[in-house]
């Protein structure tokens, strides 16, 4: 066994721990590793180039940007902050935990890209929360807004990844089925995308409760300036 | 029959656009990178036939396309520039209401001028009153359309010839719905479409480098696949755990999948590798574990990892360059405690379920 090719993973490894450019880091691990492997400059160039066209399915996402762009040009964030500030009882665990609840469903059902980052997070999703939060704990400074932010780019994630693998159509699912029955063991998708129901209901609860800790800190935050400012008036 | 290439040259044509923009402000290592990233959109089937059959040199070319890019990428720093576009967007808030007639004969200007148009425009929040919830509209068409298609595409007919493309259905929508929803945009803002690609831009610049990060760490899990990282880790776990315990082998199991994720950023990279080495010769065969639960839940253990690491760039990273955070690990930040804890209870949960 040669373990030479483990090299690029010290490198990604070191790379990201260093905070040096990913893109470039990710770059060298590929060149490193395949040299520790013995593998010609014609061989790993024509892998790189053979498996980057392959994976290009991944930059599609770019085809929102001109949608979310120009919409944000003409106050789409602006208008979604707007419309959530006009309910009175939404806070940002209710608006969060029913998000994340959506999500989850969405996924289920196979509807994995209809909700996303670029998609829905960051014109809708993101500057909602803002509002829903600056609603029950006041104005939020700089850093509270980028966590409430990067809360709901979380929220996304979790909401996407414990919902997708109960559908049945899902790659993983059925990567799973796939590579059991290469080893003659035959079993039925609906089986595997069952047993990932009990990861999904605990994800939902977990995410759920952490937003709410979350609001609740800021909340209490708020709370305490304000106390504070009080008595600083009343002293003076 | 409408191909996923089409939708593939149309984002190649966007990035050609991004970059001349680019190379007009004289940001040369900013035109470059997306000129580059434009090939394999542009000439993506073109390489992949002519190695087919047998030709190497054009997918050679785009190997060394894939390294320039790494050469390029610190250069035109995503974090940073997000910053500058923000306070471009700032000048533009204060800078007062001009009425949005104004803003359609600037439009061709604009798109021309890139950065210094943004002063001549009206503040968004003053725009946002104007057009007040019809901005909604094209924002939602993009799932709504790519809902439907994905539906109801494969059953659409032309003369007997299906319209999308079957095996791709999805990904045709997504770009579909992207075109319908940015016409309706433009007839809803009656912006010109110079306006609105160079507001695509203005996004496309402020990513920079992690626009290209999920796609160049795919192909990072290739090349691991290909050099035998994957056997060479599956080969050391086995050498150190006690296989004659169940359970240090489940826990090694679970760890593993979640300490490979975090590395390859995919657990779809861990899964066989994990699989391969611990899950079927020592779980399922030697000590009698239900493989559907394994599977599934070994699977769920994996992604657990996906939250933890930011090599699952566009969930990770992606998003932080999105929303303009300041904090490269704002994302993971805010959801690491979700994953440990959802981890100890699929690792319970494999403990009760897999022996039942």
């Amino acid at each position: 066994m040669n373990y030479w090719p483990l090299l690029g993973v010290a490198v990604v490894v070191a790379g990201f721990a260093l905070k040096r450019n990913p893109v470039l880091v990710v770059t060298i691990a590929g060149v490193v590793s395949a040299l520790a492997a013995h593998m010609g400059i014609g061989d790993l160039l024509v892998l790189l180039g053979r498996s980057f066209i392959d994976n290009r399915a991944l930059l599609l996402l770019a085809m929102t940007l001109p949608v979310v762009g120009l919409l944000e040009r003409f106050g789409l964030r602006e208008r979604a902050r707007e419309w959530i500030a006009g309910f009175r009882n939404l806070t940002l665990t209710r608006f969060l935990v029913a998000y994340l609840g959506l999500r989850q469903l969405l996924s289920m059902l196979g509807l994995f890209d209809l909700a996303g980052h670029a998609q829905t997070v960051r014109p809708l999703v993101a500057p909602m929360s803002e509002a829903a939060a600056s609603r029950t704990a006041g104005e939020l400074d700089e850093d509270e807004r980028e966590r409430v932010a990067a809360l709901a780019a979380a929220t996304d994630n979790v909401g996407r990844f414990f919902g997708e693998d109960v559908f049945l159509a899902f790659g993983a699912v059925l990567l799973i089925q796939g590579f059991y029955a290469q080893h003659g063991i035959a079993l039925d998708p609906l089986s595997i995308a069952l047993w990932a129901l009990p990861t999904a209901i605990a994800a939902f609860v977990i995410h759920a409760l952490r937003i709410a800790a979350f609001e609740r800190r800021l909340q209490r935050k708020a709370r305490d300036m304000r106390q504070a400012k009080e008595r600083a008036d009343a002293a003076a | 029959m409408l191909r996923l290439e089409v939708i593939y040259w149309l984002l190649g044509a966007f990035l050609v656009f991004a970059a001349a923009l680019n190379l007009r402000e004289r940001r040369f290592a900013a035109a470059g990178f997306w000129a580059i990233l434009a090939c394999p959109f542009l000439f993506g089937d073109a390489i992949t036939a002519a190695l087919a059959a047998g030709s190497r040199w054009p997918a050679q070319a785009m190997g060394v396309g894939v390294l320039a890019l790494g050469v390029l990428a610190p250069f035109i720093s995503a974090l940073v520039h997000g910053r500058e576009n923000q306070k471009a967007a700032g000048l533009g808030r204060t800078s007062g209401v001009t009425s949005a007639l104004v803003l359609d004969r600037e439009s061709q200007k604009a798109a021309i001028l890139g950065r210094t148009f943004k002063r001549e425009l009206a503040s968004s929040d003053s725009l946002a009153r104007r057009f007040g919830n019809r901005l909604f509209g094209p924002a939602l068409l993009i799932p709504l359309v790519t809902l439907l298609l994905a539906l109801g595409g494969p059953h659409l007919h032309w003369n007997d010839a299906a319209l999308l493309d079957a095996k791709q259905a999805t990904l045709v929508a997504l770009g579909v719905a992207c075109v319908i929803a940015f016409a309706a945009a433009l007839r809803v803002t009656r912006a010109g479409v110079g306006v609105g690609l160079g507001e695509g831009r203005r996004l496309l610049d402020a990513m920079g480098w992690a626009a290209l990060l999920p796609m160049l760490l795919a192909t990072l899990g290739s090349v691991f696949a290909a050099t035998g990282v994957g056997d060479a880790i599956a080969a050391l776990v086995g050498d150190v755990i006690p296989v004659d315990s169940a359970l240090a082998c489940l826990l090694a199991f679970a760890l593993g999948m979640v300490v490979f994720t975090t590395i390859m950023g995919n657990a779809f990279a861990a899964f066989p590798v994990m699989m391969a080495g611990i899950g079927l010769p020592l779980l399922v065969q030697r000590h009698g574990a239900a493989p559907a639960v394994l599977g599934s839940l070994g699977m769920l253990t994996g992604y657990c990892g996906t939250l933890l690491t930011p090599m699952a760039a566009n969930f990770n990273i992606v998003p932080v360059a999105l929303l303009e955070l300041r904090d490269q690990y704002a994302v993971i930040r805010a959801q690491w405690p979700t994953a440990l804890v959802l981890l100890a209870v699929n690792v319970l949960l494999m403990m009760l379920l897999v022996w039942r």
